[in-house]
């Protein structure tokens, strides 16, 4: 075991959710590596398949899906582990923040007692020192009057102040790897960037690795070393943020970043893509954002374009 | 044709190309509480909000969540009642008996949601949305009908296609696009887009941006364009008005307010979005804390509980908003004591 | 072209590649999941077979319901000419049963038909009302909704006295309160929804809102809710008679049969049970098939 082994190394992860009406294919073959102490940022708009990859490494989907593939942490694969040993992973090695930070916390407890709970569950200390440890975190996650908080309920924390509680959850047990899901979106833009940095400086204190899944460009700029552009399902693009942004090389993500608006486009025509995301549930054979680009060719109608490696940091799906 | 009055005077000073102007408008709601339900608390959700539009301009309204955004697009459209103010329409104040009546303001003045979804009714076809409003006006049917395709045909909609399908066999943009069908269908002169494109798809929304623009240019409209995004608003807006908790605290041009901004919360807003360039990240964030409760708001100014440069002066009284001491034309105004003259401010230029 | 051109016909072409394939109503979609559900479609076939017998008893039976034969008392089920066996009188049961059926499913139906009406009503108006409206009508069905709903059946009943008209009487007033706090609720949620504030926007009254766009949205969940009600009002009527406070004998009906049987349990169990049996079936598939209905309008719009 070598320091430059990777952390997390997903194998052609699929996802698929089965109901009466219809079959969605919401993730299709999904494979990336993540080093330690590596953030990488998962883009993609809705639908795309990003929160769904995201529970599906943690084994956080609901009952009607079908997971398959190899998802490995560490030296376990976690699709095939027992319950009970995904439940002493969960918290102590890979923690999970959400978009709703009321979905992480139990209403009917205060915050502070999950927390030292949480504590305690994994790492078996006294409940005084506990208290201490949950102290600092609060502290550490800038929260004002920590004392005072640490006895409040889930309900009585405003927006900005839940989150970061959730993130002190997050971190109870110093875990090495962090999955953040749009943990940010729902967020004043004010207190977005607060969070947002309070991430990157946790992250490079712990030295956790962070798989952070969102919509925005920007926020994935100013969180990510590695982004991975998903569109239906698939990853068509990753490499260094600088690469993605700098030298976009799949018309989706060329797409993606010209229509982002930004205030200098003032009395320009915006460069948008046409149509909509694909239905999931009729998810055509060739590449599935063929509809929508410029740059179709019959080929690419065929079959899914194969994974191409234009420089060793940089993969593309993509037939130009 | 500009007032050189720190405040609108009334309707007789200002020029008559004035489409909307709001007079020291103000929302309290109250808080229940108590056995008997009694108002324990009032949420300032607007206070006294004046401002004006100029016929085919777009006037950009931002703030953060419990700025009092949204209640002011309610109030203009007369969806709640407001405390106190005044809403005068081409001269004319709404509902007064000899004004304008309320009904006729409504074709006038219309408003797209953020919620594209539960803004259709899900049990009516999209012509029957459609065609709703006109055939409320009197329109007969199947004029209120052929009224409805033209109108889809304008947002980009196929007629033949779309007419008879539900909401919930549409995607987000399209449902938008709807949205704004029927609020066109009455012909009015003034839409208020409530974060209109803030639950969309970022490549969606570019493609509704567009056709915001391009209809404001082919019917003649004047847009109000309510949201949180500030790239967005700086493309889309002539001018641009800020928001916090109830109170305007920044009013100008758009280039007035991207880039001479007077006001520190402005500052604090343009300087947390996040930067699209890797190498130039943002390094502090611009502000601490979470926005105050609208229920109780500081005394005197309220943003200097969060103000990098609060000086006593600004816990005991609260700014007028008043014209830019940079002097930046006659549009810029901004209601902070390092702007005014005589407040007794260190930082006021001399 | 010019760009916006451009831009549309671009727009035009993926937008009808990509546009649903079926073009379904609300209502068909509502009927496709139906059809696809065993389980309710089994309890419709059930409850079509319990109500055409009861309304064709005429045709169907051989015998007079009322025609009693004292050598036949409590016969077992299966003695030739009593297929179900003999009441405690000598009457053919299966007869008994099949028109016992019409005023029992009488009795159970009407009484949520009626208060379907008057309590949707009065909360459509409470819901859209609002304020003191809302108040004055939602306190005065607390009142009645603070009692038991047997009891009260039960207690109003007894003040009318007994037939089957005063019984319906007392079940309706009983199944007003749940009914109109049902549609009160669910009128006040859609009230608040945006489209209904559009509607307003567009400058339309109260009324054509309400027939526009709040009816249709109320009417699903509150029909439902009713139809689950109409399994609990054949019981409740049941009872009733069983107390002697609804059909009066010699008429056929369920509840009251099961009274007269009560004592020749010890002689004839299975004949004394059977108008049980039947009550209970009627139930649950009335149940069932209002849950079957519910899930398949729960469509994931």
């Amino acid at each position: 075991m070598t320091e430059n082994q990777p952390i997390i190394d997903v194998a052609d992860l699929s996802v698929e959710f089965v109901s009466r009406d219809a079959t969605v294919h919401a993730v299709n073959g999904v494979s990336f590596t993540l080093n330690p102490g590596e953030v990488l940022c998962i883009l993609g708009e809705s639908g795309s398949g990003k929160s769904v990859t995201l529970r599906a490494l943690m084994r956080l989907l609901p009952s009607q899906a079908r997971v398959y593939g190899q998802v490995m942490v560490g030296e376990q694969d976690t699709l095939r582990m027992s319950e009970r040993d995904l439940a002493d992973l969960r918290g102590s090695e890979v923690a999970m923040i959400f978009q709703e930070p009321m979905v992480a916390f139990d209403p009917v407890y205060t915050v502070g007692r999950q927390i030292i709970e949480t504590i305690r569950r994994h790492d078996k200390v006294d409940g005084p020192e506990a208290r201490q440890r949950a102290l600092k975190l609060f502290e550490r996650v800038q929260i004002p009057s920590p004392e005072r908080r640490l006895k409040a309920f889930p309900h009585e924390l405003s927006g900005g102040m839940s989150q970061r509680a959730m993130i002190a959850l997050a971190l109870a047990c110093s875990p090495r790897v962090l999955l953040a899901d749009e943990p940010t979106t729902a967020l004043d833009a004010t207190v977005q960037i607060q969070i947002l940095l309070l991430l990157r400086e946790l992250q490079r204190e712990f030295g956790m690795a962070v798989i952070f899944v969102t919509h925005d460009v920007g926020v994935a700029v100013e969180i990510a070393d590695r982004i991975a552009v998903m569109y239906a399902g698939r990853f068509v693009e990753t490499g260094p943020a600088r690469e993605i942004m700098g030298n976009p090389r799949h018309p989706y993500t060329r797409g993606l970043l010209s229509s982002t608006v930004q205030g200098q486009l003032r009395g320009q025509r915006l460069e948008a893509i046409p149509g909509s995301p694909p239905d999931m549930t009729q998810l055509a054979a060739g590449c599935a954002f063929a509809p929508r680009c410029r740059h179709v060719h019959p080929a690419c109608l065929r079959e899914v374009p194969a994974e191409t490696w234009p420089t060793s940091d940089n993969m593309v799906r993509c037939l130009l | 044709m500009s007032s050189s009055h720190p405040k609108p005077a009334g309707i007789a000073a200002t020029g008559s190309s004035d489409l909307l102007m709001v007079t020291g408008l103000r929302k309290y709601f109250p808080v229940l509480g108590g056995i008997m339900n009694r108002t324990v608390a009032q949420v300032q959700a607007v206070d006294d909000v004046s401002f004006s539009i100029r016929s085919g301009e777009v006037l950009g309204i931002v703030g953060e969540s419990g700025c009092g955004k949204s209640t002011t697009a309610r109030l203009l459209m007369h969806l709640i009642k407001s405390d106190a103010g005044e809403i005068a329409f081409d001269g004319q104040t709404v509902g007064d008996g000899d004004g304008l009546e309320l009904r006729e303001m409504r074709r006038q003045m219309q408003m797209v949601f953020q919620n594209s979804y539960s803004s259709l009714n899900p049990r009516l076809p999209i012509e029957e949305t459609i065609a709703f409003g006109p055939k409320v006006h009197g329109t007969p049917t199947d004029k209120a009908r052929a009224r409805a395709r033209d109108i889809l045909g304008k947002v980009g909609l196929d007629p033949g296609q779309f007419i008879r399908r539900y909401p919930h066999e549409l995607s987000g943009g399209q449902r938008q696009r709807v949205n704004i069908a029927r609020a066109l269908a009455l012909e009015p002169r003034l839409l208020i887009l409530d974060e209109a494109v803030s639950a969309l798809d970022k490549s969606v929304e570019a493609q509704v941006l567009n056709l915001l623009l391009d209809l404001k240019q082919e019917l003649a409209l004047t847009y109000i364009f309510i949201s949180h995004d500030l790239n967005v608003v700086q493309y889309v807006s002539d001018r641009v008005l800020v928001m916090y908790l109830g109170k305007i605290v920044e009013i100008g041009t758009v280039d007035d307010i991207y880039e001479r901004t007077r006001h520190p919360y402005t500052q604090a807003l343009l300087s947390a979005m996040p930067s699209m360039d890797p190498d130039k990240r943002i390094e502090t964030p611009p502000l601490t804390g979470d926005p105050p409760n609208p229920i109780n708001p500081p005394p005197g100014c309220r943003f200097h509980t969060r103000c990098p440069f609060a000086e006593a002066v600004c816990a005991a009284r609260e700014p007028e908003l008043e014209f830019s001491l940079a002097t930046d034309g006659d549009e810029h105004r901004v209601a902070c004591h390092m702007n005014t003259a005589d407040s007794g401010h260190t930082r006021v230029p001399a | 072209m010019s760009r916006r051109a451009l831009d549309k016909n671009q727009q035009a072409t993926v937008d009808s590649a990509q546009v649903a394939v079926q073009s379904r109503g609300y209502w068909a979609t509502v009927l496709m999941r139906l059809g696809q559900d065993k389980v309710t479609l089994v309890c419709g076939a059930v409850l079509l077979t319990i109500i055409l017998s009861a309304v064709f008893a005429d045709a169907i039976a051989l015998v007079d319901p009322y025609k009693a034969n004292m050598l036949k008392r409590l016969k077992p089920i299966g003695t030739p000419g009593f297929p179900l066996g003999g009441d405690e009188m000598g009457r053919d049961m299966l007869t008994r049963l099949l028109y016992g059926g019409r005023l029992s499913l009488f009795m159970g139906v009407t009484p949520v038909v009626l208060a379907l009406g008057i309590g949707g009503l009065l909360g459509l108006v409470a819901g859209f009302m609002g304020g003191r409206v809302n108040m004055l009508i939602m306190r005065v069905m607390d009142v009645f909704y603070a009692f038991p709903s047997v009891l009260l059946a039960v207690a109003i009943s007894g003040a009318l006295g007994a037939g089957v008209g005063n019984a319906i009487v007392s079940m309706t007033l009983v199944f007003i309160p749940p009914l109109t706090r049902v549609t009160e609720s669910v009128t006040t949620q859609i009230r608040n929804l945006d489209y209904v504030e559009a509607a307003r926007a567009s400058g339309a009254g109260n009324l054509i809102i309400i027939r526009v766009h709040v009816l249709s949205n109320v009417l699903g969940p509150v029909f439902i809710y009713a139809t689950s009600l109409i399994s609990v009002s054949i019981i409740l009527a049941s009872g009733l008679s069983f107390l002697g406070l609804g059909t009066e004998p010699p008429e056929p009906e369920w509840g009251l049969m099961l009274n007269t049987l009560r004592q020749s349990i010890y002689v004839n169990p299975w004949v004394a049970a059977l108008p049980g049996a039947m009550i209970f079936f009627t139930s649950i598939t009335f149940n069932l098939l209002s849950d079957g209905v519910r899930s398949a309008m729960d469509v994931r719009l």
